[in-house]
């Protein structure tokens, strides 16, 4: 009878736990990891692709599809980037409920959804999933990466029991643990987006799987970025999703590319 | 004859409006209240045919209270002014659509600056330095074009005010008699005797 409280998501355990809610979350600690830093004067979003292999024919996705660089960053709305770790067919509908959510409050308001809001709609769906029967819970954890006029630049972290919080710098996904007590090292409150880019890249660096690392190819292009600021000119955010060249160039500026990291790596 | 004003100046925006409720040539009331407070930090003042401004004044009222219970922040002026066109607009296209005409005037907590918007019963909008309806409007829009000064004090603001409604009296065929004037700035709204 071992499967008694772990079949349906609806009922607890007598230890008082959601099964389900818990293997979400476990499938999720397998993802690619996906970190966000909030700086000053923006917020950075990382992500490590997990490489399926090199006869995966990315020859479509090479330059970046619209709003997102292929399976971990999208653009949710004009002002919030989401990274997502977990299941990327339960990602990809999530983003879809994102988008639409935001455009929704775009045509009612006139104005770009706030970003804790655009967080909890989100999050409504998810925890509806935990407790209507029948259904499994989203496999997918997002950082909300935003702006709004409320709280200027915000970082979100969301889960599939449908909490979320807010932060200054976390991770999701594989590794996590060690990437956020790296953060927390390294982390300092008045950060500017041009060093927390390099802190972001550094973290990513060190803590993605050293099997991927080691796939020769598609080693550089594993890696999404994005950034979001505020525009100089109009003063509204823009967001920018790294094509892989930029991210390979950005590399090679904060020396992560391919042979110093290799020698980092093996010094760390 | 109904008439509304709002002017905008540093950190403040104005809105008045008559007291009379009248029906066919007869007023029968002169302390009625057009100015609604949506929100600590949101005024409307509203005219047009009455029993649907009161209406559509109160449905607005319930729905921006409704949102601010729902959510984690009120709504800024710009998104309330956006709802209430957008209320009007598909009200216009029903059978029974409201003829109500609104300036809705608000301090943005988020963005420290005042908004006033003009709107009415077709669901037009824009954002405008001062603005009035009614009769009144063709006196004041011309003295407020020559007198209006966004960074004027609230002094100078209720003095320009104060030139509109003398206009009014003293060439409008029918005049209002009294005017509730109500300000909004980063304090919240106050009611203002003039």
């Amino acid at each position: 009878m071992a499967r008694r409280y772990d079949s349906r998501t609806t009922i607890f355990s007598p230890e008082g736990k959601l099964y389900q809610v818990e293997y979400a979350m476990e499938a999720i600690s397998h993802a690619g990891t996906v970190l966000g830093l909030l700086a000053k004067d923006g917020v950075v979003l990382a992500a490590e692709k997990k490489v399926t292999g090199k006869l995966l024919d990315l020859s479509a996705t090479k330059e970046g599809g619209y709003g997102g660089s292929g399976e971990k960053i999208f653009l949710l709305s004009s002002n919030v980037i989401g990274g997502l770790a977990g299941l990327t067919a339960d990602a990809n509908s999530l983003v879809n409920f994102a988008r639409t959510a935001a455009q929704r409050h775009l045509l009612a308001y006139d104005e770009d959804i706030p970003v804790e809001l655009l967080a909890q709609r989100l999050c409504d769906m998810k925890q509806g999933y935990t407790q209507f029967g029948g259904l499994r819970p989203f496999g997918v954890s997002l950082l909300y990466a935003g702006y709004d006029p409320h709280y200027q630049f915000q970082l979100y972290r969301s889960d599939p029991s449908g909490n979320y919080s807010g932060w200054k710098a976390t991770c999701i996904g594989a590794n996590n643990g060690t990437a956020q007590s790296l953060l927390k090292q390294e982390y300092k409150d008045d950060i500017e987006v041009k060093d927390a880019i390099g802190l972001a890249l550094r973290t990513m660096s060190k803590t993605m799987d050293s099997t991927t690392l080691g796939s020769e190819k598609c080693r550089r292009s594993a890696v999404e970025f994005a950034v979001l600021t505020l525009d100089p000119v109009t003063g509204k955010p823009k967001a920018k999703i790294y094509r892989p060249a930029e991210i390979d160039l950005l590399l090679e500026k904060e020396g992560l590319a391919k042979k110093d990291e290799d020698t980092e790596m093996k010094a760390a | 004859m109904e008439t509304s004003f709002a002017i905008t100046g540093k950190g403040y925006v104005i809105v008045a409006a008559d007291t009379t409720a009248s029906r066919s040539i007869i007023k029968m009331k002169t302390d009625e209240d057009k100015v609604k407070t949506l929100s600590p930090h949101l005024l409307m003042a509203y005219s047009g045919e009455p029993g649907d401004t009161v209406h559509f004044a109160e449905y607005v009222e319930r729905n921006i209270r409704l949102y601010q219970i729902r959510n984690l922040y009120p709504l800024r002026p710009s998104a309330a002014a956006a709802w209430i066109r957008r209320a009007l607009a598909t009200s216009l296209r029903s059978r029974s659509p409201y003829s109500v005409n609104l300036l809705v005037g608000g301090y943005d907590t988020a963005s420290h600056d005042p908004h006033l918007y003009w709107i009415d019963f077709l669901g037009t909008m824009t954002e405008v330095p001062f603005a009035a309806h009614g009769y009144g409007a063709y006196f004041a829009l011309s003295l407020l074009d020559r007198y209006h000064d966004p960074e004027a004090s609230l002094e100078d603001g209720l003095i320009a005010l104060k030139r509109c409604i003398r206009q009014v009296e003293e060439r409008l065929v029918v005049t209002p008699g009294k005017y509730k004037v109500k300000v909004v700035s980063k304090d919240g709204i106050q009611e203002i005797d003039l």
